[in-house]
């Protein structure tokens, strides 16, 4: 599939219509450009009508209750569980965890698969683009089995160097962490062969997948994953809610993570049983309307159609890419837009992101600035922290050049043109 | 207070610091972060044997609000004994800035003069940590 042959077939202001947030103006008066959808996604009317459904109909937990309103809701939970299985293509619905978000879904697999089967001696593979959430866990992992962490190298223009692969995932590794798509660069990377690669060495293989999910279509049985994590709020759903894709086996494997109510068959004074899955890691009362609504946000993305999604946003990253390329002193982090997704990074000289951020503010334009929970990565960029730019297929080229405009603007106010 | 957070004095100092660079032989030093965007503040003191400060020095990176701020508040601690130091409070800080800071950005504002703080307050007894 070539990108630049597909025509976009969304109709963006009729798409911006399903998000009420989008038509009402800042504080004093600016409408809002909101460029910050690697942070958070924006939520359809039918999100939040999801989410007051459930709370006015059917309020009652899961799993638990024999009365009607306890059924009602339990059925809304795991239609909402075979939604999600679909939109990965899992092969089982046990195979769909619900968890807190990304953080507490890697966390999951790190204590509940890594604590086990993790030791002296093992190596886990990440590399310097990942998000802390797919860094620290492992550090932790590793801290406490006597495993160690290797890095894949990067290429100079932030892509994962495949040709140094083999000095660095070997039978030593057990494991290797890999982020669908950078939430700093962009860039899109290429899973099926790591997984393939991964499991020729008898590793297994986590995609965290908080950027890539809301954004390209994704086949778990396709692409081999072993596992892979996402968030709800950055596919146009209700925070608190994430999800934890993993193999049955695997899964069944692993020891319980949190124990508590749910996860158990049964409980003796001494010891415990646990549960089948997913009950084994759904430990507690989970995010109940937070879960029902991703479904009703899943079923959103899939109505529009992952295809004419990426072009639209495609399209926006193009824009932004030719725009900010002629402002002055400024520098785009990441490889070229057919390498990634629609995300664009950039540091300006001479200009703090901060200082960004809040002049880029005032004009409406919502972006976010700092570091992005990637240390190691701003560390290798050699530089303190960047502004980012994220795209959602509701946004448009006219937002696109306000930013550009809006940075022209922030570099005029310090005094730099 | 102005709410315009870039005025000409604030873009000055952050153009043309006062005082920033390193500072040979200090008498005490303390350097600090601000984890959630990475700005970052060194302060060196020079100070008398009367405890006067003879010569402040601030170092570091970040926004033009950090910045700006250490720059301002070297220059004013000069002269001030460490016991006027241990007075100095946030509010005097936020003074020397004259904009209006949100919560956010109070953090930036105050970065150095936290470093400060700790610094003084470091040298009633226990050893400042470098």
């Amino acid at each position: 599939m070539t990108k630049s042959a597909l025509q976009p077939t969304l109709d963006v202001s009729a798409v911006r219509g399903d998000f009420p947030i989008l038509g009402k103006p800042l504080a004093e008066g600016q409408p809002l450009i909101y460029l910050d959808n690697g942070a958070t996604t924006q939520k359809p009317q039918c999100v939040i009508d999801k989410v007051t459904e459930c709370y006015e109909n059917y309020n009652a937990n899961v799993h638990r209750g024999v009365h009607t309103l306890g059924d009602q809701v339990t059925t809304e939970l795991e239609n909402a569980r075979e939604t999600v299985q679909n939109l990965l293509n899992a092969a089982a619905v046990e195979e769909i965890i619900f968890t807190a978000g990304t953080t507490a879904a890697i966390n999951l697999v790190a204590h509940g698969w890594g604590r086990k089967f993790l030791s002296a001696g093992d190596e886990i593979l990440v590399n310097l683009m990942e998000h802390h959430a797919n860094l620290v866990p492992w550090q932790q992992a590793a801290a406490a089995t006597g495993a160690t962490l290797r890095y894949l190298p990067l290429t100079p223009d932030g892509r994962l160097d495949l040709t140094r692969l083999d000095e660095v995932l070997t039978e030593k590794t057990k494991l290797v962490a890999v982020t669908g798509m950078s939430n700093v660069l962009g860039t899109i990377n290429p899973i099926d062969e790591l997984a393939r690669r991964a499991h020729a060495v008898g590793a297994v293989i986590l995609v965290d997948g908080a950027q890539s999910v809301p954004h390209q279509p994704v086949d778990v049985q396709a692409s081999d994953i072993d596992f892979l994590a996402f968030s709800g709020h950055k596919i146009y759903g209700p925070t608190g809610i994430g999800v934890l894709y993993g193999k049955a086996a695997l899964l069944d494997s692993m020891d319980p993570f949190l124990g508590g109510g749910n996860m158990i068959r049964y409980v003796y004074e001494d010891r415990f049983e646990p549960a089948d899955l997913p009950a084994k890691f759904e430990a507690g009362t989970l995010p109940i309307a937070q879960a029902i609504a991703l479904g009703t946000a899943i079923d959103y993305v899939t109505d529009l159609g992952f295809e004419a999604i990426a072009a639209q946003e495609h399209q926006l990253t193009v824009r932004a890419q030719e725009r900010l390329a002629e402002i002055p002193g400024l520098r785009i982090y990441g490889p070229a837009p057919e390498h990634k997704g629609s995300i664009v990074s950039f540091a300006v000289e001479g200009l703090h992101s901060h200082d960004m951020g809040e002049l880029l503010d005032r004009k409406g334009v919502e972006i976010r600035v700092g570091h992005h929970c990637t240390m190691p990565l701003h560390d290798w960029l050699q530089v303190s922290s960047t502004s980012r730019a994220s795209f959602a297929f509701y946004n448009t080229l006219e937002e696109v050049d306000a930013l550009a405009e809006a940075i022209l603007y922030a570099r005029k106010v310090f005094r730099l043109a | 207070m102005s709410d315009d957070l870039y005025q000409e004095h604030i873009l000055d100092h952050f153009e043309s610091p006062y005082h920033k660079g390193p500072l040979e032989n200090p008498t005490c030093m303390h350097r600090d972060k601000n984890p959630i965007c990475g700005d970052e503040i060194q302060l060196a003191l020079k100070v008398d044997e009367s405890g006067k400060v003879q010569e402040a020095w601030f170092d570091g990176h970040g926004c033009a609000i950090s910045q700006a701020a250490a720059s301002m508040l070297v220059e004013e601690i000069e002269g001030k004994t460490l016991e006027e130091l241990r007075d100095f409070d946030a509010q005097q800080m936020l003074d020397l800035l004259k904009v209006q800071l949100t919560a956010t950005r109070q953090k930036c504002g105050l970065l150095g003069f936290k470093v400060l703080k700790t610094m003084v307050y470091s040298l009633d007894g226990t050893p400042a940590e470098n």
